[in-house]
């Protein structure tokens, strides 16, 4: 278990834009009559994305209010699941995993990284771009070591590939998610093992 | 070494071309009504007799847990859900079924819900997969748009809505009732059992959870025949299965193997061998970090099946290989992978809750050397009494670990214990 906490500073209300209100009807329709409780995780999730990448109290109350829980049910939800960020986050917030796969790939080198990079962990840097935490298993161990910014999977990195990540999206450049070595998803890197046979997008067998 | 035409995942990398076309050119939805007009006994039966194992880590026969669902619930409906909440460190497979080759899954969804009398599905996707998400949305619409789901979905008669349902980052919701709670809207605590699922699941209505793997290979072992499956692997241990290969090999890699590949060749034919040779392996996990490790002696000849596994103390689990070389500090190792099951557990059951902490506060003291040797005694008894004490697998998956570094590892515990004791005598005399 963790301990998390609400933030202190909270704004004062919260409330759906029209767009993610009606997305929020669409999402609720999932889910038998009398079950809309079911669509919590969905809501919060947009709530967080809408509020700027971390779960304000205010929506907290707001999903649990139109969704008809009561505000400890949604509470509990919204501290039980740690993907929900009770304290602001960077623009860029940057997951890392420091799970035993990654480890043996070098996690504690690209932990450094965001220390000199970014600054102390789980503290938005002073131009509020970025934040860092260390996270579990993200599920990506065959493309170790890997982190998530934002919505996107970084994956085969290293010191210089971390460095050139952070450093484009510092200066406000588009950059490419997936593996930073040059394969395609999670093949062995180099000629193909398996598959060979197969016809490929290009309609070639490789 | 399994060919090419035996794969069930032909498009694992995303290489091949994208989309229900490009699904469909490789065989998918193929025939599919006609398998469904064959009736759910058929169905089910012919599960049985492939073989087939769930994907997910337990292991348990698939066809015999789709006959556990009622036939008759007097109008309470039947839910189908798949367990795509993949987080047991090492394992990145579902990933790639979900976004490169979605509609076995899909395809898979209607048959299973028709093979239990389910019309709905909820796919429940890990938090953290948020593209991958998105690509079985993508999938899932595009399945719509062409009538594979939905009113008579695929034309089989069968009405059939799938939902992509997804959680915020809690490992347990990968246990199937604490997924249930989760997907209810609720925290991710297990439920006692029984009722099993089964009976009473999801909205309290029968459920059956499956694993992704497990789901998507259905399709292509209903069109080629549970012989086939049955005729790959050995005898309770067939058919193929995606493994994950991390850690200190030269190419890590995701592939499709047939079930009890030796250990070596799996990783000398398609992982690029361990980092500095074969001579330079210490340890595997070969199963997704629950699972004890297993040292290069037993590496050497094992071979990658359920009962093979089971027989040197381990286990398959989800065949998410964790290699370590020589140069591993398998102390950190395995206080590293203690340090996951604290910050996972849940909180429910007092010996988890408390035990986890304990076992990797413990385990961190031995990973500097600050622990005694009596310790380690007092640290295994511990997860004796964590193991088999708790309402699900995670007391037990944090357990299995240390067992397993201590059963093979121990001297290098008491080592490490040994130095460091005498590094202190050194600072004292002076």
């Amino acid at each position: 278990m963790s301990v998390r906490r609400l933030a202190a500073n909270q704004p004062d209300s919260f409330e759906f834009t029209p767009e993610n209100a009606e997305w929020a009807n669409g999402q609720i329709a999932k889910y038998p009559m009398g079950r809309q409780a079911s669509a919590i995780i969905p809501l919060f999730w947009r709530a967080q994305k809408q509020a700027g990448g971390w779960l304000p109290e205010p929506a907290i109350r707001y999903v649990a209010d139109l969704l008809g829980m009561d505000y400890i049910r949604a509470l509990e939800v919204a501290t039980f699941y740690t993907m929900f960020n009770l304290q602001p986050v960077g623009e860029h917030f940057v997951q890392l995993c420091g799970t035993t796969p990654c480890w043996l790939r070098g996690a504690d080198e690209l932990k450094e990284v965001c220390r000199k990079h970014i600054g102390p962990e789980g503290q938005v840097s002073a131009d509020g771009k970025f934040s860092w935490l260390e996270v579990e298993c993200l599920g990506a161990c065959a493309n170790a070591p890997m982190v998530q910014i934002n919505d996107d999977f970084y994956e085969d990195l290293d010191i210089a590939r971390f460095e050139k990540v952070l450093d484009g999206l510092r200066a406000g450049r588009e950059m490419t998610p997936g593996p930073q070595n040059g394969r395609h998803s999670s093949e062995p890197l180099g000629p193909l093992t398996s598959l060979t046979s197969i016809p490929t997008s290009s309609g070639e067998s490789k | 070494m399994l060919e090419d035409k035996d794969r069930i995942f032909t498009n694992l990398y995303g290489l091949g071309e994208k989309g229900l076309s490009g699904a469909r050119k490789r065989g998918d939805w193929d025939g599919t009504a006609a398998i469904i007009a064959k009736g759910r006994d058929w169905i089910i039966d012919e599960m049985k007799k492939s073989g087939l194992r769930g994907r997910g880590g337990a292991g348990f026969p698939t066809g015999l847990k789709w006959s556990f669902m009622p036939k008759d619930s007097g109008g309470r409906p039947h839910y189908l859900v798949v367990n795509a909440d993949e987080s047991e460190p090492g394992t990145c497979k579902d990933r790639e079924i979900m976004r490169h080759d979605p509609q076995k899954l899909i395809e898979g969804c209607l048959i299973a819900s028709f093979a239990m009398g389910a019309h709905v599905c909820y796919i429940y996707v890990r938090g953290e997969f948020i593209r991958e998400r998105e690509a079985l949305q993508a999938a899932v619409d595009e399945a719509y748009a062409a009538g594979l789901l939905g009113k008579n979905a695929a034309g089989s008669g069968w009405d059939f809505d799938l939902y992509v349902h997804h959680g915020a980052g809690a490992y347990i919701c990968g246990e199937e009732t604490a997924l249930l709670e989760s997907l209810e809207g609720k925290k991710g605590m297990p439920r006692l059992k029984p009722p099993f699922p089964a009976n009473m699941g999801l909205y309290g209505a029968p459920t059956t959870v499956n694993n992704v793997e497990s789901i998507a290979v259905a399709p292509t072992i209903l069109r080629r025949g549970a012989d086939w499956f049955a005729g790959l692997g050995r005898p309770n241990n067939t058919g193929t299965k995606i493994f994950s290969i991390s850690g200190h090999v030269n190419r890590p890699c995701n592939v499709e193997e047939e079930m009890g590949i030796s250990l070596r060749e799996l990783i000398d034919k398609h992982a690029g061998g361990v980092r500095g040779g074969w001579d330079n392996l210490l340890a595997v996990i070969p199963g997704g970090s629950s699972v004890p490790m297993i040292p290069k002696a037993v590496c050497d000849d094992i071979l990658m099946d359920f009962d093979s596994l089971k027989a040197a103390q381990t286990g398959l689990g989800t065949a998410a290989v964790i290699v370590m070389d020589k140069s591993t500090d398998l102390i950190k190792a395995i206080a590293r992978i203690s340090a996951f099951y604290k910050h996972e557990s849940c909180g429910q059951c007092t010996p988890c809750r408390e035990g986890t902490g304990w076992m990797w506060r413990m385990m961190e003291h031995m990973a500097s050397g600050e622990a005694t040797i009596a310790e380690i005694d007092m640290l295994l008894d511990v997860t004796k009494r964590v193991e088999g004490h708790t309402i699900c697998a995670l007391g037990d998956a944090a357990a299995w670990p240390i067992q397993g570094l201590m059963r093979h590892f121990r001297h290098v515990v008491e080592e490490r214990i040994v130095s460091h004791q005498g590094g202190h005598a050194q600072v004292a005399a002076e």
